[in-house]
């Protein structure tokens, strides 16, 4: 199969207008991903299931991403004079990168028998710009899997059919994969704490560090 | 209704007369058919499949008439993980049991929300909306210990009264055999859990 540089230079090549960026991956894997611009996102999209080389006419899965506002440390190294000679030092840049959310895409070819290619949108941001467009027309899979991204992330599909959630209730107004997201607050009790659920115990009662483990346990008795 | 003298008794079938009472016969009869409610939620309702097949059997018990209706069933056994989307419509099958009505409840996230306990979307135990009479540990349960539950409903049947100030609590008019169904809120459902039917255990911190 080609590699992602030849996908993207050929697909460009025949879209005027499109803009792919390849995404790095720094992990052992290597695989690459194309990262599509949502305006030509539907040509890109008809562009590589109906290209004769690549036929990526299954789409396996479709996820979601939430990525919150974080900073980027670069390293490079600079050539300095210090003190008349001239030296390598290393030079951190910090980049600040604002949070969006971000749909990714796998697709494999039944008739090639190739892939994964992996294709990604992202959202301009969290809040307002969470619109990206749907591929469910390209792929009839997508149909379910967008649904659930719209659940869970709350990433809105512009041109899907039917786009409600589906593993959540209708009435549910959050979005339980993003990051920020705070479940209610349902504590009980329980009976032997730790790490998170330590620390919401502690909210719902007192410390007494004096007596930590070594509480008095007993169950309410509804009948008696 | 006087408990029969058990040695008076077998003095009697001895002699070809077998003498019981009203409240046996009925229990014995109730207990021998308790006929569940057909319904799965997760894994632990394959392994209720396996007790009601052949090899474990539970037609032995007189368990095996599985019913597709709640107003044929006695018995529902909550197998698998409720969550909070499937709990409403778990409260409203067992509000449309008759009764008397009994409940198990199979599993560690039946009992408790089990490894699912802090997630968004698993209740944290279907005791919180309705009254569980047997509790089945096990992630999933083996069909023996569904067997053994089974059994422990059997024997409370069975040493249930009809009449006098311990009557069983289905005789009694004032006792609710229907529960609030609860409504889907925005973060959770509301309530979260019904304080007539579930108080959790109090820790007490002394000193």
């Amino acid at each position: 199969m080609e590699s992602p540089e030849q996908i993207k230079a050929r697909a460009e090549a025949a879209l005027p207008g499109v803009k792919i960026d390849i995404v790095p991956n720094g992990s052992p894997s290597r695989q690459l991903s194309l990262l599509i611009d949502n305006e030509h996102a539907l040509a890109v999209a008809r562009f590589l299931r109906d290209d004769l080389a690549l036929r990526l006419d299954f789409c396996s899965n479709v996820t979601g991403i939430d990525w919150l506002d974080r900073t980027v440390k670069k390293t490079v190294k600079v050539k300095k004079t210090i003190d008349g000679e001239e030296k390598e030092v290393d030079q951190t840049t910090e980049e600040k990168i604002s949070g969006y959310l971000e749909a990714v895409y796998h697709l494999y070819s039944m008739t090639q028998k190739h892939g994964p290619v992996v294709i990604r949108m992202r959202t301009t941001d969290r809040a307002e710009g969470v619109r990206l467009p749907s591929l469910t027309p390209i792929w009839r899979s997508a149909e379910f899997q967008e649904r659930e991204i719209f659940d869970l992330y709350g990433v809105r599909f512009d041109g899907h059919l039917d786009l409600r959630r589906i593993l959540m209730w209708d009435e549910f107004v959050d979005h339980p994969m993003r990051k920020d997201y705070r479940e209610a607050d349902d504590y009980e009790y329980e009976p032997t704490p730790h790490d998170d659920v330590l620390e919401r115990a502690k909210q719902h009662y007192a410390p007494r560090p004096q007596l930590d483990g070594a509480e008095k346990i007993t169950a309410t008795d509804l009948h008696g | 209704m006087s408990e029969i003298d058990e040695g008076l008794r077998a003095e009697l079938q001895r002699q070809g007369v077998w003498v019981t009472s009203m409240q046996e016969l009925y229990n014995w009869g109730r207990k021998n058919s308790i006929w569940p409610l057909q319904f799965g939620l997760a894994c632990c309702a394959i392994e209720m499949i396996a007790t009601a097949a052949s090899r474990y059997d539970i037609a032995r018990f007189g368990g095996e008439v599985f019913r597709p209706s709640p107003r044929q069933a006695d018995l529902m056994i909550v197998a698998g993980t409720v969550t909070k989307k499937m709990a409403p419509q778990i409260v409203r099958l067992y509000n449309q049991m008759p009764d008397p009505k009994y409940v198990i409840s199979m599993g560690a996230c039946a009992i408790s929300g089990g490894p699912f306990k802090q997630g968004y979307n698993v209740l944290k135990g279907i005791d919180r909306y309705i009254p569980v009479d047997v509790y089945i540990p096990g992630c999933p349960p083996r069909p023996e210990a569904l067997l053994h539950a089974f059994m422990e409903l059997q024997r409370k049947i069975d040493s249930q009264k009809l009449t006098g100030a311990t009557k069983a609590e289905h005789l009694t008019a004032a006792q609710p055999s229907e529960f609030p169904v609860p409504a889907f809120g925005e973060h959770d459902l509301e309530p979260p859990a019904n304080p007539n039917v579930f108080q959790p255990p109090k820790v007490e911190r002394e000193g």
